[in-house]
């Protein structure tokens, strides 16, 4: 995921993995999240992502709308999940260890 | 008393780690594979990735992207970085690494395109250029772990560009149930009978599955790549849910 040079300029939801492991103890981007705009649901790893800088931008594979934003400061991580109306977040059943897979 | 509250614990939760580059091995000239320990690795998927992240000596840090190319061995894993222009990250570990150098790591992260040998029904693999490496870690995860049979067609633009070219045609007549079909979009070797060009509804057709199989399908490169493959899935028949895409970008990791 490196600097443009053609084409399309964004990615999917996938890319969000990493920021969001910085916080959250389950995997966000199996979580399907229902757009505020146009009803439909979507899981976070088909969100179409923009960014990372200055920060990442998620839209709805659908209808385009700005379902997230997520910047990442020296000290904080900012999430706006505004567009999202509701997330289904898949909890894994055996998540006593620290470490373990998703 | 707030983190004991959460259930189950901070379980996918991942920071930085230290990673040591153990080898470096050409796969084509602008692609390397890197191999690196990573003491404590937890284990991964194939499918998922890591965050690898630079930092220079006067503080200035990159991150990027990169998909895990080989299957959970102990602390060693593996990534396979195309160089593009510009690419502050992937020109370093092309071009610039040596063995003994340490980056860091943030990972295994992901956990939508992944591919386990448990899961059941046959699977389309669609790679666009140096897509083919997430791809890659399920043919090699799948090798004596599952009976599943895989198709994978590989879009390059000249047989030189064929990543895990050797593996991939010895893998092709020894693994039981894997066909690989190369599309060549620019120059194909003699005796190449698929006429040159981008990739096609009947690419999928004659390489691919039959709808009624049902196959789940995982389409990973460029952005644009990817976009025209899933719709021509979808054109087809396939169902949208069977689809899992992973984007890389306008150009590549």
């Amino acid at each position: 995921m490196d600097a443009p040079i053609e084409g399309f300029a964004f990615y999917d939801g996938n890319s969000l993995a990493g920021p969001l492991s910085e916080v959250f103890g389950v995997e966000l981007t199996t979580a399907a999240g229902r757009c505020r705009s146009c009803g439909t649901t979507s899981e976070l790893a088909t969100f179409r992502v923009y960014g990372p800088a200055p920060g990442f931008v998620g839209r709805c594979p659908h209808c385009e709308d700005v379902l997230l934003r997520l910047v990442r400061t020296p000290d904080a991580l900012w999430l706006d999940f505004s567009g999202v109306s509701a997330l289904r977040i898949l909890i894994p059943s055996d998540s006593a260890d620290e470490e373990q897979q998703p | 008393m707030a983190r004991a509250a959460i259930p189950g614990g901070l379980t996918v939760r991942r920071s930085w780690r230290q990673a040591q580059i153990l080898e470096r091995r050409p796969e084509t000239a602008s692609a390397s594979t890197l191999a690196f320990e990573v003491t404590g690795w937890p284990g991964h998927l194939a499918g998922q990735h890591v965050d690898v992240r630079l930092t220079a000596p006067d503080g200035y840090q990159a991150a990027r992207s990169y998909s895990l190319a080989a299957p959970t061995d102990g602390d060693r894993i593996a990534i396979t970085v195309q160089r593009v222009p510009d690419g502050e990250v992937s020109s370093y570990l092309a071009d610039e690494a040596r063995d003994g150098d340490t980056v860091e790591v943030r990972g295994p992260l992901g956990g939508w395109f992944v591919w386990k040998p448990e899961d059941s029904g046959p699977v389309l693999l669609v790679a666009g250029g140096s897509g083919v490496v997430p791809l890659m870690a399920m043919i090699r995860s799948r090798d004596g772990a599952s009976p599943t049979p895989f198709r994978l067609l590989y879009s390059v633009r000249t047989p030189q560009d064929r990543i895990y070219d050797h593996e991939l045609r010895r893998r092709a007549t020894e693994d039981g149930g894997l066909e690989v079909a190369f599309l060549y979009t620019r120059t194909a070797p003699d005796g190449e009978t698929r006429s040159v060009g981008r990739i096609t509804a009947e690419d999928l057709i004659a390489y691919g599955w039959p709808v009624d199989a049902e196959p789940t399908c995982y389409v990973c490169g460029p952005t644009a790549f990817v976009e025209k493959v899933s719709d021509l899935l979808v054109g087809l028949g396939h169902d949208q849910a069977m689809i899992r895409t992973e984007r890389f970008g306008p150009s590549g990791p």
